[in-house]
């Protein structure tokens, strides 16, 4: 009880980012009251977000997305590889999510971070079961050739809600990549075809005729929120997510079906109301990003 | 599809849960541990702590739960990574962590044998080896697992079968990692109404 006295006659004397830094819950208590956070949000707004396609030009899909600070480059690079006996005619997708110690102070290079296998599984499940990608539009002759999709997400700038950023990121790689023209060879192997090449005759027709974009179903797009007593804190920043333990992440598509819904524990519980609760902002959140998403792409077919 | 009163390949209905049991003490060296089995899903969970000190990062006011996860066979991969998060945020809830401050207390799971409904086999296992090796705890966690299937058909405690055939080869499972009350079957649906 000492110590809460001391710093009610500290906090009067002390300088804004002392207390935030000794005292954080109490700070943020204190901004909870007004209903508003210290960067000057309301509790249910999302940060900025800005999406921009085709960041690496050797992938054949890519994308640099940007929560607030929060900034992850993803790449979609197309292999040929047999596929497997049980599905012969459908494609792969291999999922690998990364957190370079650029990303934060608290990543070294012999300490890699924890979030990063948990937040690559979850992406996985998510891609997989939410109907995004038929499979079967990666296959190219049934069961010799198909395509293996390596997706490769890079976390560049961690502050808060990884799992948002890495998830938009991933969508906004696949609405961008174009699958390449290739055919088949005398000796029985798929080639790319070049722009160059494309004049000269071959023996066999190539296995598909133009450059394709993937036919996408439905796209998922998530919303964490920060759980702490009475408040929803939507898109938690990293000091939020520090201080306040609590969050639920909730996956939607875009004709707001549930595709995921995960509380990994956490000192809080929720109460059914705030899940609805959350569930309603990610409403809101998914409209807003597809919005996003529809203007990056309409931007990049401009170009 | 199997409807309310038609049985599964083990004869039970959709709302049947496998047979459980619990042993509590079988390992000698371990200040705590229990063996939980939910049918033929089998794990064994070591309770060993408090140990003094903290790790770096974690902040030494409060105690610190650490778990390893070990896989019945095969390298340590990213779903063992999320199984150990997801069971640490849980533990975290549960036990009061103010008691012992400046302390780890490590809690190892051995999966001994792997037939559907790992994780929640697991999070009854570690709870009942914390009570075993007298870890002050808030209240006791109780998991279970269901699938859900296309038609919004609910299978509860589904094992690697149900798993693996419901819905496209892809079964849609749904952990509940809160705390769930004695009538498991009335909270599941009126869950399932607000999510759907």
């Amino acid at each position: 009880m000492s110590t809460t006295n001391g710093s009610n006659d500290l906090s009067s004397e002390m300088e804004v980012d002392a207390f935030r830094r000794l005292f954080p819950l109490r700070f943020y208590e204190r901004h909870l009251l007004e209903s508003i956070r210290p960067d000057g949000r309301p509790l249910g707004r999302a940060r900025d977000t800005t999406i921009a396609l085709g960041a690496v030009a050797s992938a054949n899909g890519s994308a640099l997305a940007k929560i607030g600070c929060t900034t992850m480059l993803a790449a979609v690079k197309l292999e040929v590889m047999t596929p497997k006996l049980e599905s012969p005619d459908e494609g792969c997708i291999a999922i690998d999510f990364h957190m370079p110690p650029i990303c934060s102070p608290l990543v070294r290079p012999g300490r890699p971070a924890e979030a990063a296998p948990v937040i690559t599984k979850q992406l996985t499940d998510i891609i997989l079961s939410s109907g995004m990608i038929d499979l079967k539009e990666l296959s190219l002759v049934s069961g010799k050739a198909a395509w293996l999709a390596y997706l490769d997400i890079y976390c560049l700038d961690a502050d808060g809600s990884l799992f948002d950023a890495a998830l938009l990121s991933a969508v906004a790689a696949f609405s961008h990549l174009q699958i390449p023209v290739v055919s088949l060879n005398d000796n029985g192997r798929i080639v790319l075809i070049s722009e160059e090449n494309s004049g000269a005759m071959w023996e066999k027709e190539p296995v598909n005729k133009e450059k394709r974009k993937l036919k996408l179903d439905t796209l998922p797009f998530s919303l964490t929120c920060a759980l702490h007593k009475n408040y929803i804190l939507a898109d938690p920043s990293a000091e939020e997510e520090s201080i306040m333990e609590t969050y639920l992440t909730v996956v939607l598509d875009s004709s707001l079906q549930l595709v995921s819904l995960n509380k990994p524990g956490g000192p809080g519980l929720a109460q059914t109301s705030a899940i609805q609760d959350c569930v309603a902002l990610t409403i809101k959140r998914v409209k807003e990003l597809q919005k996003i998403l529809n203007e990056a792409i309409s931007d990049m077919e401009v170009d | 599809m199997k409807s309310t009163e038609e049985k599964g390949e083990d004869g039970r209905s959709a709302t049947q849960l496998r047979p459980l049991s619990c042993t509590r003490s079988v390992l000698n060296r371990a200040h705590g541990s229990a063996s939980f089995s939910q049918g033929e899903t089998k794990i064994l969970a070591a309770v060993y702590g408090p140990k003094a000190g903290t790790k770096k990062n974690e902040n030494p006011e409060k105690a610190c739960i650490e778990v390893i996860w070990k896989p019945k066979s095969g390298q340590i991969g990213k779903a063992e990574k999320e199984y150990e998060m997801i069971l640490k945020r849980t533990l975290q809830n549960i036990c009061i962590l103010n008691v012992h401050p400046n302390t780890t207390t490590t809690i190892i799971i051995q999966v001994v044998n792997d037939d559907g409904s790992l994780l929640p086999c697991a999070i009854n296992a570690a709870c009942s080896a914390l009570v075993d090796a007298g870890i002050p705890l808030k209240y006791l966690a109780v998991a279970i697992s269901f699938c859900l299937a296309e038609d919004e058909y609910c299978v509860l405690d589904p094992n690697k079968l149900e798993e693996q055939c419901l819905e496209q080869g892809r079964a849609a499972i749904k952990l509940l990692s809160d705390f769930l009350r004695r009538k498991l079957w009335s909270k599941v649906q009126s869950d399932v109404s607000v999510a759907g």
